[in-house]
């Protein structure tokens, strides 16, 4: 098994995690409802933790430690897709671009089930569990906001344009994937993108929303680019501004404890 | 010179209380997983509910000075994030010190989760099953709020996992 892939990916997953994350917290104390601001203030809390463990897992392998991936590295070392990096935008956005990144999430977490890495198993599994809360209410708001009032529905509509294309970046292959593969490791994305496909099109579609798709026989083919470039370090600037907002208190008192 | 025994150190960490329900101990919580005692050395390994959990630093910490106090010359801590949490491990007594506190425990035994979440949730202060979620989250990683329709109460319920 090749650690160096495997710090790759692991470290490609917990940064779409933290950055995420990051995104999410954006919201607490300026959601749209009480109940809306406690959960995405929960959601940010627990894909950092879900970040840390990911790291952690990166470090035992020989990686560096979970503070100095967050808080010390540069913006462009960061290897998230481009996806989690785009500000918050409206909450439309915000609801679509977290509903496909959970479901991902699920397709993903769910893979690892036949890894031939047992810490990898075993962490998916407990990801997984907490994950199921999330998906409920992301699932939960993007049927409710799909088929409510005309502006909630136009909205719903621009950001599944907007964030469509984006998402497919969650299935951007990280550097030597075809190694992890050849191990046992993990499954192609493109197969977890056929699974994702399969989840997000009927649960947007039943939403009244339209994703960037066609039909073919049992699957779908996408009728947009995807958004690919984050995993080779290919970002937005948008990365820039949230990872020194992230480091800023960091950077401070580097390595500073109380 | 400890001179304490893998049973004294289970014992003693049934006293450290979580920070953020301080009803349960971090034994109640199946936090503390496992302990090894040998001469002055001791090492426990602890493993978050929710990987997320913020808490944990605040624990590691209670869980090292409480053995420290205990004499250990060589306290060793770790944190497991890899491995699995399940409500489906908490004490029945644990279930009772929830509900004292205002917190509906989780089902004892866990079918899937959409299965147990069509369940309901008795209110922990009138006992009305009349009650509803209010969200999927709650002031805490591990708890989601309630409405009771009956004692029209809010309260907090430890979620499944």
């Amino acid at each position: 098994m090749s650690d160096s892939a495997l710090i790759s990916y692991l470290t490609a997953l917990a940064d779409d995690e933290l950055i995420l994350g990051h995104r999410d917290s954006e919201w607490t104390g300026y959601a749209p409802i009480l109940e809306e601001d406690i959960a995405f203030s929960n959601i940010a809390q627990d894909e950092i933790g879900h970040a840390l463990a990911l790291y952690t897992l990166a470090q035992e392998l020989g990686g560096k430690n979970p503070d100095a991936m967050a808080f010390e590295r540069p913006w462009k070392d960061f290897s998230c897709c481009r996806f989690v990096t785009y500000p918050k935008g409206d909450f439309a956005y915000t609801v679509v671009r977290q509903y496909l990144y959970d479901e991902a999430e699920l397709v993903r977490m769910q893979s690892h089930a036949g890894s031939s890495f047992g810490p990898l198993r075993d962490l998916s599994e407990k990801i997984l569990a907490e994950e199921a809360y999330h998906l409920m209410h992301s699932k939960g708001l993007v049927e409710r906001l799909g088929n409510a009032t005309g502006e909630s529905h136009r909205r719903m509509q621009a950001a599944v344009d907007t964030a469509f294309p984006q998402a497919l970046g969650l299935f951007e292959p990280v550097h030597d994937a075809k190694k992890l593969i050849d191990d046992g490791v993990v499954r192609p994305d493109s197969e977890l993108m056929d699974a994702w496909l399969k989840s997000v099109v009927p649960t947007l579609e039943s939403a009244g929303l339209r994703p960037p798709v066609r039909v073919n026989g049992a699957s779908y083919d996408l009728s947009c680019k995807p958004e690919y470039g984050g995993r080779t370090g290919n970002h937005a600037e948008y990365l820039r501004q949230i990872v020194a907002d992230l480091q800023q208190v960091y950077k401070m008192a580097p390595g500073g404890s109380w | 010179m400890s001179h304490h025994t893998t049973e004294d150190v289970w014992k003693a960490l049934a006293q450290v209380q979580d920070p953020e329900i301080p009803v349960l101990s971090l034994v109640d919580l199946n936090v503390v997983r496992e302990v090894t005692v040998d001469g002055s050395s001791v090492n426990v390994r602890l493993v978050p509910t929710f990987a997320g959990c913020p808490a944990m630093e605040a624990m590691r910490r209670d869980v090292e000075r409480r053995l420290a106090e205990m004499g250990f010359g060589d306290v060793s801590v770790q944190v497991d994030r890899t491995a699995a949490w399940s409500t489906e491990n908490l004490s029945r007594e644990a279930a009772d010190k929830l509900r004292t506190f205002g917190i509906a425990p989780p089902p004892r035994k866990a079918d899937s989760l959409q299965e147990t979440l069509s369940k309901p949730v008795p209110c922990p202060f009138c006992q009305s099953l009349d009650t509803h979620p209010d969200g999927e989250f709650g002031s805490t990683l591990c708890k989601q709020y309630y409405l009771c329709n009956s004692c029209r109460q809010s309260f907090e319920r430890f979620k499944p996992l």
